[in-house]
């Protein structure tokens, strides 16, 4: 196999042209992508991060969290329409998708749960893009089984001391604010962190599989003092919720990125296998690559459709869109591992190699079928519907 | 029996129909109730009688049962509430 792609530099991404439109809908989200994202992609899943620039270009487009009421600084962006951002900017770059995802879980905890002092100090911030969010969940021995987390939040002097170490928290290498789930006396609460809070120390995790960009890190906070305002939310019993809430809006964002992931897939291989010949033929003329072809558009609408069904649940407030939106990242994300593989396959060695995104298409998507809740965990929780739904 | 009380008894059987649930019952000595079901009932409160329930309002004693839900939703509906 040859690998002719050079990286460039890892410490100097590309850096994407001035905004010139925000960001409305699916067409507009494309546009922006495919001007500003796509082209640079590889070169920052190369280099591992991505530039300042990119995330300024982010805010100029309001993609941070249009969603937000236009008072807090948003556009009130529907969740349909911001499933089809979402898929859109996973189309180009699962990496940048995945800072928007974590984002987007901080800045609507705060605008569900928080009180309207929290509200106005933090969600106008988010909404431009001033402070970034990350989410705090998974530590070194707990992932999607939420009940194994030890990071504690103990009242003390009328506010919080926490204590704990927090993996995998996407963008932690860049966040301003963490949304940190640590134990309490009554149950598990959301804490609103600032990343300057003394206590509060970010190690850098590199070289992952994918979403390699997303700037991961590990955060460790040690006799962290937060005033009582720190939580958001209730703090007895029902304080689940605001992790449940927070984790389906993680879920469906993911499921939109999965959806923007077999697209990108589909449009690569259909592409590649139009140009490509063996023998003389195309490969888009030979019956095998046609049957992956077609499962890729196929699986790309039915994806996009349960999607949007989820998002259209969550505009009606209805309490099903909490199953509806598992049941799309399960389908989505397994369909964007499934046909990244056969991207790579239809491509070949190019697939292999750094010519090609569709090496980036594969690694990312395997992440998909992990994060937000496992693929398992996902099962289990849709295997409760079943036993809902059986007859007798 | 209300048709409040009735609407929200609905909803939990149509969740876990396997169980016998009355409007006094307890449902969270059932054992089934998980944090996934809390969101969902909450929602569904909100939507189904449009209300916003405020966080201090979120009690377990006020989610024990169908008819301590019922007056949850008298009293928001009385007098609306401010998160």
């Amino acid at each position: 196999m040859t690998v002719t792609g050079v990286a460039p530099p890892a410490a100097a991404p590309p850096v994407p042209a001035a905004v010139t439109a925000r960001v409305t809908d699916r067409r507009s989200a494309r546009a922006f992508v495919d001007t500003h994202v796509a082209p640079y992609a590889d070169a920052y899943d190369r280099a591992g991060r991505v530039p300042e620039e990119l995330l300024r270009r982010v805010a100029e487009a309001g993609l941070w969290a249009p969603f937000l009421p236009p008072e807090a600084g948003g556009a009130g962006m529907d969740w349909v329409t911001l499933g089809e951002v979402h898929e859109e900017v996973g189309r180009g770059c699962s990496s940048l998708r995945s800072l928007l995802t974590v984002h987007t879980m901080a800045a609507w905890t705060v605008q569900r749960w928080g009180s309207s002092e929290q509200r106005e100090r933090w969600a106008p911030a988010f909404a431009a893009g001033e402070r970034l969010g990350a989410f705090c969940l998974s530590e070194p021995g707990a992932g999607s089984d939420t009940s194994g987390i030890t990071t504690t939040a103990a009242e003390s002097g009328g506010g919080w001391v926490l204590n704990g170490v927090k993996k995998w928290t996407t963008g932690g290498q860049r966040a301003d604010v963490f949304l940190v789930f640590a134990r309490t006396a009554a149950s598990i609460g959301a804490f609103l962190v600032p990343r300057d809070t003394p206590g509060v120390e970010v190690r850098p995790i590199d070289d992952m599989l994918g979403t390699r960009a997303s700037m991961l890190a590990e955060i460790s906070f040690t006799d962290v003092v937060l005033d009582k305002d720190a939580l958001l939310g209730p703090s007895g019993f029902t304080a689940g919720m605001v992790l449940t809430g927070t984790l389906d809006l993680g879920r469906y964002s993911v499921a939109a990125g999965s959806v923007g992931i077999v697209q990108a897939c589909l449009e690569a291989s259909a592409a590649y296998a139009a140009s490509r010949e063996v023998g003389g033929t195309p490969l888009a003329k030979l019956p095998l690559i046609q049957a992956k072809l077609s499962d890729m558009v196929t699986d790309a609408r039915a994806a996009r459709l349960l999607l949007a069904e989820a998002g259209r649940l969550k505009d009606a407030g209805e309490a099903s869109t909490i199953m509806a939106t598992w049941v799309a990242k399960y389908f989505a994300s397994t369909a964007a591992a499934r046909h990244a593989s056969e991207a790579v396959q239809i491509h070949g060695a190019n697939g292999c190699g750094t010519d090609y995104p569709v090496a980036r298409y594969y690694r990312d998507a395997k992440v998909m079928e992990i994060i937000e809740g496992s693929n398992e965990i996902q099962r289990m929780t849709i295997a409760g519907q079943a036993d809902r739904e059986k007859t007798g | 029996m209300t048709d409040t009380k009735g609407q929200i008894l609905g909803f939990v059987r149509d969740r876990y129909p396997q169980a016998e649930i009355t409007e006094s019952q307890d449902i969270f000595a059932l054992g089934f109730v998980n944090s996934l079901f809390a969101m969902e009932l909450v929602m569904f409160v909100e939507k189904t009688f449009g209300v916003t329930i405020p966080n201090d309002e979120l009690r377990i004693d006020n989610f024990r049962t169908a008819t301590s839900m019922s007056d949850l939703v008298t009293r928001l509906l009385a007098e609306p509430a401010v998160a």
